[in-house]
């Protein structure tokens, strides 16, 4: 088991690298001009060279990543280049928020999509067709379009909820969860319908497998065999459902902030991403990677702990 | 937001076999014509044709149907309301709403199709490359993809802008690239799966070339997957476009739905109209490619699919269900015939059916009658296909959900399990009966174990729940009965999940499940089948000692007429669902009077496996 996650754990820093030198290679592509923006139109060629010397884009592209590599391995991911603000500090106060977000929807999808698709796949009738259709609704509205209703009727038309939720939790533990419900509720909509399905198919699948009714013929009753085997084997694939919809969410996450105005990754990236920032754009992509890796890695060991195949191999 | 790549391919149908005639590559235009016709009497497939018809129209039309040019701005004219010049009323900049939402379909539609485009050009040929040639260029693509699909979509295209400022056709490329694994995967899939089909082996040994058989045969089988993946993708190509502009990172000379909605919100206080729109027209195009893809798939889905409906009370056709008046309530079963209770299991005129989705039911059992003494072995032979596991299945009560007793009774024992006019069995009184009296040992020995539990507890968890015993006693006699069943190291096997043994022993594990509540009727479904010949001689072999030793009964069911003479007390020959002779073994071998248990016999004499279909069997339609 230690040898398969330390494997996995290796891969996943190959993984991280590679994507830092292509995303690095990718950026370079911008930084051109990247001076002049800074300083304005009003700058001096000579001004924009020194700017240019000072943030290292006058040095070949191949130094410039290792000098970036270098530091990022001990932990300094650069400054910004508009803001001078270091982007390790940056994204250690908006992590928080966001993480926060993606995790109080994950933990609800996982419950209700789980709940909801069981339920689907063992009763069928009318519970399997608000399913089916919630599925189809769920696919047909993008997150950010169902984020922006919710805050344009409940909030700004009925005043349930406030619209925007900048409020720390410092503010109170009741004001903060108000404030955060519609994000999270607007982040965890489409997970939980299109979760809901996939379950849904995934404990059918297991249900009729031949072991199911070897294990009916042995007189084991319909609850064991649901609860301890069916979804068991379901397991698996409800795991890799919901981590992908996890590492969608990270992406999701940017604009339901964006709409709420909260102070998480959204703001920093949109921003980052107009102005070409390449120091906070790469902080952003890498604390993006190493969550999916993290991700990743948790969903292969509850898989080895519930697949003995696995384990074994 | 779920709208990621990931969930796009996760969604993405079983790309195996879509029809089963797709595989005869000749027929595919008959296959085609027979989807389209299904697909537009879905009324759903309908309705995502005419609207995804109607933007289509909508938007190559702008240039023309659009009163205003897109970034036409009257300053006088700000947030108006719909009047005879702007029908949908004016943003805050004053351009014509109807205009912008017009021209806002024709980018969002080009730009969906050139993600797809673009993820079909490198998924498709690097999909058939990776499965038809496998090797170093599979595993490379394989790590690639792994990397692709572990991105998030919206932190790669917020990279891509960053690189490239803002333009939709790059980050649409981008995208395209990333989401290309679904194509890949669903391919190379496709490819695997039929690569070793003789069909295309015979293609290869006739000299076609690689290429051409990509071209014929694979071609064919991935095509139908590929258009349910397009749709699939260009809803979520959409979807990641519009968030893109919504946070303002588009090309701010481009009129888009995205950029529209953007704008709504930012004025959301002032005109929340401007939302409706953009949002509308999102929901719908998105919506109706979804519909679309998952009319296909139904379409594809042989047209079979039984519509569930409350009271199934078919009256059906052929025999006639018992009469009414011999209905029973749950609660008074009545008492069998006088005379008949001195049989173990007693199966009268039983009939199996499947209603269809055009009402009818499809007979897979008709008109049955058999018994099974104490200590008597019955077979029931037939080839596949004619009904003999669906009877074996009836007894057990293990019948798939949607089939229906739709005649006859059984009684077990002297009692009914299934009384004469019951449509389904009634699963309070079997499960009293199933694992304690009447136990199963199925065909495939490895896809009855549960690969994730260890072979003593599936041992021991029946023993503990139907005996009542201590795990410890139980633990103790599952020992016990893998030593009787021939098992040299029964603490090993005991201690193993179901992959760590062998296909033989896991039989043996099966048996000796069977009879570990001591059975009085064990239903054995071609119990050797699945295994190597030395091998089922063996289990043949411990059956019968297991049997004489236990004296118990036993239906054997098999197309084996050798298993038959070996083992076999009695025989019941079936065809097509109907009992065509039944007798001792010893007349039925002598002197068979039907052709068709001749038919058999000689098949079997001849020394062949009378695995396929008997040439000479004359399907007759049942009923």
């Amino acid at each position: 088991m230690i040898r398969f996650i330390a494997k996995r754990l290796g891969s996943g820093l190959v993984v991280l690298f590679v994507v830092s030198a292509l995303t690095f290679c990718l950026l370079y592509v911008s930084s051109g001009s990247i001076a002049r923006n800074i300083l304005g139109d009003q700058a001096t060629v000579e001004q924009v060279a020194m700017k240019e010397h000072e943030l290292g884009l006058d040095q070949p592209l191949m130094t410039r990543y290792f000098s970036w590599l270098g530091d990022a391995l001990t932990g300094n991911l650069g400054a910004s280049w508009f803001s001078s603000e270091p982007v390790a500090n940056s994204l250690a106060t908006r992590i928080p928020v966001a993480m926060t977000m993606v995790f109080t929807a994950m933990i609800l999808i996982a419950i209700c999509a789980a709940l909801i698709g069981v339920a689907a796949a063992v009763k069928r009738g009318w519970v399997d067709r608000v399913v089916q259709v919630g599925a189809i609704i769920g696919d047909s509205i993008p997150g950010f379009v169902i984020g922006v209703i919710l805050v344009t009727i409940l909030a700004i038309q009925m005043g349930l909820f406030p619209a925007t939720s900048t409020i720390s939790p410092d503010s109170g533990a009741e004001a903060w969860v108000y404030s955060m419900s519609l994000p999270v509720i607007a982040l965890l909509i489409n997970g939980v319908t299109g979760g809901a399905q996939q379950i849904r198919s995934a404990v059918i699948k297991q249900l009729e497998r031949d072991y199911v009714r070897t294990l009916r013929s042995r007189g084991i009753g319909e609850r064991e065999i649901l609860f301890k085997h069916v979804l068991r084997s379901a397991a698996p694939a409800g795991l890799t459902v919901l981590s992908l919809q996890l590492i969608g969410m990270l992406g999701g996450v940017v604009i339901i902030e964006q709409i709420f105005a909260l102070p998480g990754m959204g703001p920093l990236a949109v921003a980052a991403t107009g102005q070409s920032d390449l120091p906070v754009v790469m902080g952003v992509v890498m604390y993006t990677v190493v969550v999916v890796i993290v991700v990743n890695l948790l969903v292969d060991i509850l898989n080895g702990w519930l697949n003995p195949k696995v384990r074994v191999s | 937001m779920s709208d990621s790549v990931e969930t796009a391919a996760a969604a993405a149908p079983a790309p195996a076999a879509p029809t089963p005639s797709n595989h005869a590559g000749q027929s595919g235009t008959v296959v085609r014509s027979t989807v389209i016709r299904r697909l537009f009497k879905n009324p759903l497939g309908i309705a995502a044709t005419v609207i995804l018809l109607a933007i289509s129209f909508l938007a190559i039309l702008a240039p023309v149907l659009a009163p205003f040019d897109q970034n036409h701005a009257n300053i006088a004219k700000t947030l108006a309301a719909p009047d005879s010049v702007n029908i949908l009323g004016t943003d805050s900049s004053g351009r014509d709403v109807w205009s912008r939402l017009l021209f806002g379909a024709q980018l969002t539609l080009l730009s969906a199709l050139l993600c797809a485009g673009v993820a079909i050009v490198i998924g498709l040929p690097a999909g058939l490359i990776a499965g038809y040639y496998s090797g170093k260029f599979e595993a490379v693509s394989n790590w690639v993809v792994s990397i692709l699909m572990s991105l998030p979509g919206l932190i790669v295209l917020l990279t891509i802008r960053a690189a490239f400022g803002p333009s939709v056709w790059m980050s649409m490329i981008a995208f395209g690239v990333l989401i290309s694994p679904s194509y890949f995967r669903l391919t190379r899939t496709a490819v695997q799966s039929v690569r070793n089909e003789l069909y295309v082996d015979a293609a290869r040994v006739s000299g076609l070339s690689d290429l051409s058989i990509i071209a014929r045969h694979i071609f064919s089988v991935v095509r139908a997957p590929i258009i349910i993946q397009t749709a699939a993708i260009a809803g979520v190509a959409i979807a990641i476009q519009s968030g893109l502009e919504f946070l303002g990172l588009g090309d701010p000379t481009k009129a888009t739905w995205g950029v529209m909605l953007s704008e709504g919100f930012k004025n959301v206080y002032l005109n929340p109209t401007l939302l409706f729109w953009p949002a509308v027209a999102m929901a719908l195009t998105i919506g109706g490619l979804v519909l679309l893809g998952n009319a296909i798939r139904d379409a594809l889905e042989d047209g079979e699919k039984i519509r569930h409906r409350k009271k199934q009370a078919t009256p059906v056709m052929g025999t006639t269900a018992a009469p009414a008046t011999a209905r029973q309530s749950r609660k008074s079963v009545a008492a069998v015939d006088a005379g008949t209770e001195h049989h173990l299991v007693k199966v009268t005129n039983l009939g199996v059916g499947y209603p269809q989705a055009d009402g009818t039911v499809k007979k897979v059992v008709d008109d049955v009658s058999f018994h099974v003494d104490r200590g008597e072995i019955l077979g029931i032979v037939g080839e596949s296909g004619s009904g003999k596991s669906q009877t074996a299945f009836s007894i057990l009560g293990l019948l798939p959900d949607n089939a229906r007793l739709v005649a006859g009774s059984i009684q077990f024992d002297g009692n009914y399990t299934v009384a004469p006019g019951e449509e389904r069995v009634d699963q309070a009184r079997l499960s009293k009966l199933r694992g304690r009296r009447i136990s199963y040992i199925p065909q495939e020995p490895m896809s009855n174990l549960d690969p994730a539990f260890t072979i003593g507890y599936q041992l021991v968890t029946p023993m503990v729940r139907v005996l009542g015993i201590s795990k410890a006693e139980a633990t103790a006699r599952a020992l016990k009965l893998l030593t009787d069943v021939g098992i040299v190291n029964p603490h090993r096997t005991f201690g193993a999940y179901p992959h760590e043994v062998s296909g033989g022993m896991a039989q043996r594990v099966l048996i000796a499940g069977a009879i570990s509540c001591e059975p009085d009727l064990v239903i054995a479904d071609e119990p050797t089948t699945a295994l190597d010949v030395t091998v089922q001689a063996d289990v043949l072999d411990l059956l019968r000692e297991l049997q004489q030793r236990l004296n118990i009964g036993v239906i054997l069911v098999t197309h084996n007429f050798g298993v038959v003479a070996d083992l076999c007390d009695r025989v019941a020959v079936m065809q097509n669902g109907r009992l065509v002779e039944e007798g001792s073994v010893r007349d039925i071998l002598r002197n068979p009077k039907e052709h068709y248990t001749r038919t058999l016999l000689a098949s079997m004499l001849e020394g062949k496996t009378p695995m396929s279909m008997l040439v000479s069997s004359q399907k007759e339609p049942v009923a």
